[in-house]
Order: C-alpha cells, then sequence, then structure tokens
C-alpha cells in the first residue's frame, strides 16, 4: 500500500489553494461568501422560533427555475446522475427533487398561476404521523425532516404527503455534500437549508435566488414572531396554505392563489 | 547432512520472523502519517480524545453527535464525521485531489478492513472533504465524462 501524505510538498499545496481561493472568488463568489458565514450552533433548538416561507405566486415568473436550480446546487442534488440503463423520461420522475416548480390553471376563468412546490413544513405533519422508525420528524423549530440513520426506505410517508414533497434515493450516488448527506434507500425533501439555520444564515438557497433573479417571489423567516418581515408581510397580503381542508397549519404560505 | 536440514530451517524462521517484524513496524509508521498536513489534527497531540480512546469509541462519539445534530442542531461539538474526513483524508500525489477515505487502503477503510467491521457511514456521508465533490463534479462535467457510482461503491460491504 503506498501512502500518498509523505510525497506532498507544502509549497505546492499552498500555492494550489491559493489558486483555488482565487479561482473561487473569480468564479463563485456567493457560494464560498455563505460556507464561511456564521458560526455553528451550540444549545438546541427551541420551538421559540418556528421557520415559515411566504410565496408571492403573483411575482413568480413563468418559465423561471431559479429556485429550483439554486436548491440542487446548494442540496447536492445536480450531482445525481442517471443510471445508464434507465430511460429519459423514467429518470426525470425518479430523481430526488426538492422544489417543483406547478403551473396551476382554473379551467372556469383560465387564469395560470405558477408556483414553486416544496415541503411545506406542517404543524402537524402526516409523514411524521405514518413513519414506522421515527425517521420522519420535526424539528423544534418547525423544519420537517429525514433522520437517514432511522430510514428505511418504506415509503409511507411519500404516500402520507398530500403535495407529493418528498422523494425516494433509488440507486447509489456518486458523490455527495458534506453539508447534505444522501444515500441509496432513503426519503429526503427540503429541509429548508437546516445547514444554513444551524449556522445562523437568515435565509435559503431558493430565497437568495429568486431574489437574485429581481422576482423576489419568496420570503424566509419566523412564523412565530410578530414583528419579523415574514409575519408583516403575511399581515398585509391575503394568504392562503395549500389544502387548507386537511387543517395541517403549514409553514410554507402562499399569496394570490 | 542430516544435520542441515533442521538448520536451514531455523535459518529460514528466522528470516521469516525478522521480515515479519520490519513489515509491522514499517505499518505502524504508515498509520502514523495519515494526518493531513497543515490540519488542526497536525498541531495536536492525540485527536479530540486520547488516541486509545478514539481507537476503543470514536463510534460511540459520533453515533451520540448525530442525534444532537439531526434533531437538536447543535454543529459545535467536537465529534463530528466530516472532522474526521477533514483531518485524516488522503490527497492523490498525482494532483488529482482528495482520495475517498473509505477506500481499502485509506484512514478508514484500512482499518475497517482489517477488523472486518463494515463501514457503513460513507454510504451517505462524503468520504471527501468539503468542497471535493463539487471540484470533482465540475471537472466532470467539463470533461465530459458520468460520473460512475462503481467508483464510490468500493469496498461497500452490504
Amino acid at each position: 500500500m503506498k501512502d500518498d501524505n509523505q510525497v506532498i510538498d507544502p509549497n505546492r499545496r499552498a500555492v494550489l489553494g491559493a489558486g483555488a481561493a482565487l479561482g473561487a472568488t473569480l468564479v463563485a463568489p456567493g457560494v464560498f461568501l455563505h460556507a464561511v458565514a456564521g458560526t455553528p450552533r451550540t444549545e438546541p433548538v427551541s420551538d421559540a422560533v418556528r421557520w415559515g416561507l411566504l410565496v408571492d405566486t403573483s411575482k413568480c415568473a413563468d418559465g423561471c427555475t431559479a429556485c429550483v436550480e439554486a436548491c440542487e446546487h446548494e442540496n447536492g442534488l445536480d450531482l445525481q446522475h442517471r443510471p445508464e440503463e434507465e430511460r429519459e423520461e423514467k429518470w426525470a420522475t425518479q430523481r430526488a427533487a426538492w422544489i417543483r416548480k406547478v403551473k396551476v390553471q382554473d379551467n372556469h376563468t383560465g387564469r395560470v398561476t405558477n408556483l414553486p412546490l416544496m415541503c411545506q413544513h406542517c404543524e402537524h405533519p402526516p409523514c411524521v404521523d405514518v413513519c414506522p422508525t421515527g425517521a420522519s420528524f420535526k424539528r423544534a423549530d418547525g423544519i420537517v425532516m429525514v433522520d437517514r440513520h432511522l430510514c428505511i426506505g418504506c415509503r409511507y410517508c411519500m404516500m402520507a404527503c398530500p403535495y407529493k414533497a418528498r422523494s425516494f434515493i433509488h440507486e447509489d450516488v456518486a458523490a455527495q455534500l458534506t453539508r447534505v448527506p444522501r444515500g441509496k434507500g432513503c426519503v429526503e425533501s427540503c429541509n429548508l437549508c437546516v445547514h444554513r439555520r444551524d449556522h445562523g444564515e437568515d435565509s435559503t438557497a431558493c430565497v437568495d435566488a429568486c431574489a437574485e433573479q429581481g422576482h423576489g417571489a419568496l420570503l424566509f423567516g419566523d412564523l412565530n414572531d410578530p414583528e419579523s418581515p415574514l409575519r408583516q408581510k403575511l399581515r398585509e397580503l391575503p394568504t392562503r396554505q395549500l389544502r387548507e381542508d386537511l387543517a395541517l397549519n403549514t409553514g410554507v404560505r402562499y399569496a394570490d392563489i | 547432512m542430516a544435520k542441515a536440514l533442521p538448520r536451514a530451517s531455523l535459518v529460514a524462521m528466522a528470516l521469516a520472523w525478522t521480515l515479519g517484524v520490519q513489515a509491522v513496524a514499517a505499518d505502524e509508521q504508515k498509520m502514523r502519517s495519515y494526518v493531513v498536513e497543515g490540519s488542526r489534527a497536525a498541531t495536536l497531540d492525540a485527536c479530540v480524545e486520547p488516541t486509545n480512546e478514539m481507537r476503543r469509541k470514536h463510534m460511540e462519539f459520533i453515533k451520540h453527535q448525530r442525534i444532537a445534530t439531526v434533531h437538536e442542531g447543535i454543529r459545535s461539538t467536537p465529534y463530528s464525521l466530516a472532522g474526521c474526513v477533514e483531518c485524516h483524508v488522503s490527497q492523490d500525489a498525482g494532483g488529482q485531489g482528495a482520495i475517498p477515505i473509505d477506500r481499502p487502503d485509506q484512514f478508514c477503510g484500512a482499518c475497517h478492513a482489517y477488523a472486518a467491521v463494515d463501514l457503513n457511514c460513507f454510504d451517505c456521508h462524503s468520504a471527501l472533504p468539503e468542497g471535493s465533490s463539487e471540484a470533482a463534479a465540475a471537472a466532470h462535467r467539463a470533461a465530459g465524462l458520468a460520473q460512475s457510482p462503481a467508483e464510490r461503491a468500493e469496498g461497500a460491504g452490504h
């Protein structure tokens, strides 16, 4: 067995590192800036906050997929690859996606609405109710997520979710990000960029991308704090929850729908 | 002639023993060098706990850590799988970047292979330091190559 550590010249690595840092600042300043921001959380999360999203569908542009792409990059979903034997059309429906862009039309009036659909982070999540192992759970701060250590891949939660928000990883994955572990046989869904929450950052990848595009259709914040920008906006706009009839009290609200 | 045979076999045994000791010594030497130069580990005498405890209990440390991290969002404790990778991953001598730490000749993989214990952490967790996977994927895309899952699955015991 060869030991590769001993042959590395530290000077060469320093030069490479400097080159990489320069390249990073030139190519993707935003990505690397956010990687260093914030300090890791030391206290357990509490229910003093409840994270939520507001989607203003009147500002959500037809054909724009900025939020989806940002989510894929942030959470390593773009590292997925199609198995050679898999058909293109089937792969499109099988690959994991945390946000779907959905277009709905009122058949009586013909009015078309675009909206991003992700995990709605319910107060009473059906996916948590049905999970046989306790892998699907709601964090104290309202984020509904999957503990992959406990997930056995039964997919009851996918059946239970009224929003079709969850994905199953069918195949071995070639690469993961350190911040988003991923492996064959587990279910996953939007976790409101939980790594960002735990490092004290104030936004999610999709919200940032939407703002960058100039649409500003997404707003992230604390549903519990009456003074938060999110709550102020919710006071101002008429908003709805999807499938209110199910009384799940979702954390994602939609305006102009 | 009758005496020569046992003597020759004794010499052969002595030779084999000497070679064996050297091989073991070389192995120990190699185990000591699995620390990235310039990493946090390189400045310390031991890991986050004394070496003997790390050898026996590292799985306990990260098992408890995972509950704290996933369910409670605590990301500041000293035990972290990402920390193992950050300090103990090897670099490819040919400049190809980091080598997955679960390969059978690497820090985690070598010991687990020796002890015949399945190493499942890296089925889901990245076996490369932060940023490596993105860089590798970008390089693959730039070269127009598909990534091979077979490469990743090496050493997977189940």
